[in-house]
């Protein structure tokens, strides 16, 4: 039964995503394409994130310096290689140097634990904040605007629905990856991290070589998103490594349900919709937010996904 | 005299002004079982912490094997065949019985840097779980959440962990503590068929298990080794009677 019901919500929320370009265009509302796009690349911020806080405790404050990283390696490139307008290269170089990033970043603040570690992803993140704010050269403070997407062979991509489905292609490739790591015997070590460092460790566990890999996947994604939503706004600025966004990706990770495969969508989703539904109402949307964050921390602590989920 | 399995070459810890490990100089040898004893307080479970690579001695030598291991971090030590026993129970609790065991044969059986297939198609990591699991007397409670345990299943779940990762040797850190008289004799019957398959350090309490079990004993107090025999040379020694199994008499 439970079975049954969980791939219902499973289908339905594949034919939504599958036909929503479709919809959209029945509502008259091409907008809504757009904002699925960015839903999902938010999405895949998040889940990223999740793989972290709630699949491996490490609470990061700092994990938009991944997203932002990816953003400035297209927007950089389109300054200085515009040649370089295939996806199928410039992706996997946002991937790659955001995974770099994120050896360095993280072989240095994994030597923290708590609160720590909170503050010191939060510091590193806030320096390339900074940076990335007085690179002039790259626009500095005011952000760069590229050109035109970039592209992928038998696609075009400059139209909003097909670059929406490439998105969602890439949102699902990344999703079934995490819920394949997720019960593997990598995810189980790290859900044991989780529970008992101590106890992992006297079990023969090198745990900090555990969770340095999980950072890195964590950043690779986060990169990856960045380097989505560089191409989805044609822009990309420094804010989009400020703590600010680090703090909605948390958010969106705990209304979600930490550690819930499907915790990073429904988070994002829910977030992104409030936001959106509630702006139309009060410039103070965020008090709202706010009441409904409590709320499911103390009534819900599984999250919105964890609603959905079969009860254990 | 048989082999030295480990040793520790004048061992000191401190914490601020007082010295938990007091130039202690210890020897256990393969396939002894060997008795800890001494008050509370007299830094049995800083010594063993400091054994399991959990804490850094402030000086001292630990070797294992004739190998210097003093540097080396705990699970390097789990690698070599160290398996410990907390005396503070210290599992997974979020996971199922049966889930803590299998994450502990995993721990021996390959490379966990895998990504893609399912843990729980791997029927063998699981056989070898339940294995272990009957062999403490805990398969009844094997898809339990740890959490939902009494305490005496989490003695014996510290024990099967221990167990579990193949090891040379078991430091067992008041494996009985806080359990009922019942399932203490469970627990002595238990350790006593370790015997002879593993070289045992046991800290404990309890005289008469002590005695049931340990080929040798040290004592040690107020961070020092005041001596170390057979337990008939331990139980006959003055100073040991005075500092401390005339107290427990009195207690
Ligand atoms: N983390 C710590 N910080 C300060 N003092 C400690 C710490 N851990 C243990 N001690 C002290 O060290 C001494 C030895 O403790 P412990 O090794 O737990 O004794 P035992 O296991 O023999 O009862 C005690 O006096 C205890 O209070
Ligand atoms: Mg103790």
């Amino acid at each position: 039964m439970n079975h049954l019901r969980r791939h219902g919500w499973l289908l339905a929320t594949l034919a939504v995503a599958l036909s929503l370009p479709q919809l959209a265009a029945l509502c008259g509302q091409d907008f809504y394409v757009s904002f699925a796009s960015r839903l999902l690349i938010w999405a895949l911020l998040a889940s990223s994130l999740n793989l972290l806080v709630g699949m491996g405790g490490m609470v990061s404050l700092g994990h938009a310096a991944y997203f932002g990283a990816g953003a400035y390696v297209v927007g950089i490139l389109s300054v200085e290689a515009p040649g370089w307008s295939s996806a199928l290269l410039v992706w996997p170089l946002a991937v790659a140097l955001s995974a770099l990033l994120a050896v360095v970043i993280g072989a240095v603040c994994l030597r923290t634990r708590g609160v720590y570690f909170i503050m010191i992803t939060l510091a590193f993140a806030q320096m390339l904040f900074y940076i990335f704010t007085s690179l002039t050269p790259y626009g500095g403070d005011d952000g760069l605007s590229l050109a035109k997407r970039l592209t992928l062979p038998g696609l075009a991509m400059a139209g909003d629905a097909t670059f929406y489905y490439v998105v969602l292609a890439i949102f699902a490739a990344c999703l079934t990856a995490l819920g394949r790591l997720q019960a593997s015997r990598f995810g189980r070590v790290l859900a044991g991290i989780k529970d008992n460092e101590e106890r992992m460790e006297s079990l023969g566990y090198a745990t900090f070589r555990f969770k340095l890999v999980a950072y890195i996947i964590a950043g690779a994604l986060a990169g990856l998103a960045g380097a989505l939503m560089a191409n989805q706004n044609a822009f990309v600025s420094p804010n989009m490594m400020s703590w600010n966004e680090s703090g909605i990706a948390l958010v969106m990770v705990i209304l979600g349900g930490l550690g819930s495969l499907w915790g990073g969508l429904a988070g994002a989703a829910a977030f992104l919709v409030l936001e959106e539904v509630l702006t139309g109402f009060t410039t103070h949307w965020q008090i709202v937010l706010g009441l409904i964050l409590l709320a499911v921390v103390f009534f819900a602590p599984r999250g919105i996904a964890g609603l959905f989920a079969k009860q254990p | 005299m048989s082999e030295i399995l480990l040793e520790t070459r004048a061992l000191r810890k401190r914490y601020g002004g007082l010295v938990a490990t007091d130039s202690v100089s210890l020897a256990v040898h393969r396939g002894e079982c060997h008795a800890l004893i001494g008050p509370n307080g007299a830094g049995k479970s800083t010594l063993i912490a400091q054994l399991a690579g959990a804490l850094v001695p402030d000086a001292g030598s630990i070797h294992f094997a004739g190998q210097n291991i003093t540097g080396f971090s705990a699970h390097r030590r789990a690698a070599l065949g160290f398996a410990r026993s907390f005396q503070i129970t210290s599992l997974l609790p979020n996971f199922t019985v049966l889930e803590n065991l299998a994450l502990a044969v995993q721990s021996v059986s390959g490379s966990s840097f895998r990504f893609w297939r399912a843990v729980n198609d791997e029927t063998e990591l699981f056989e070898r779980a339940r294995e272990i699991l009957r062999s403490v007397g805990l398969e009844d409670v094997a898809t339990r959440p740890v959490g939902s345990l009494g305490h005496g299943e989490h003695r014996q779940l510290e024990l099967a962990l221990a167990l579990a990762t193949r090891p040379q040797l078991l430091l067992l850190d008041e494996p009985m503590a806080g359990i009922g008289p019942e399932e203490s004799e469970r627990m002595v019957a238990l350790i006593a068929g370790l015997k002879g398959r593993y070289t045992l350090l046991l800290v404990e309490h309890d005289m008469d298990a002590v005695f049931r079990l340990a080929d040798r004993v040290s004592v040690l107090l107020a961070g020092r080794v005041i001596a170390t025999g057979t337990a008939a040379e331990i139980r006959a020694n003055g100073e040991v009677r005075r500092a401390y199994l005339g107290e427990e008499e009195n207690a």
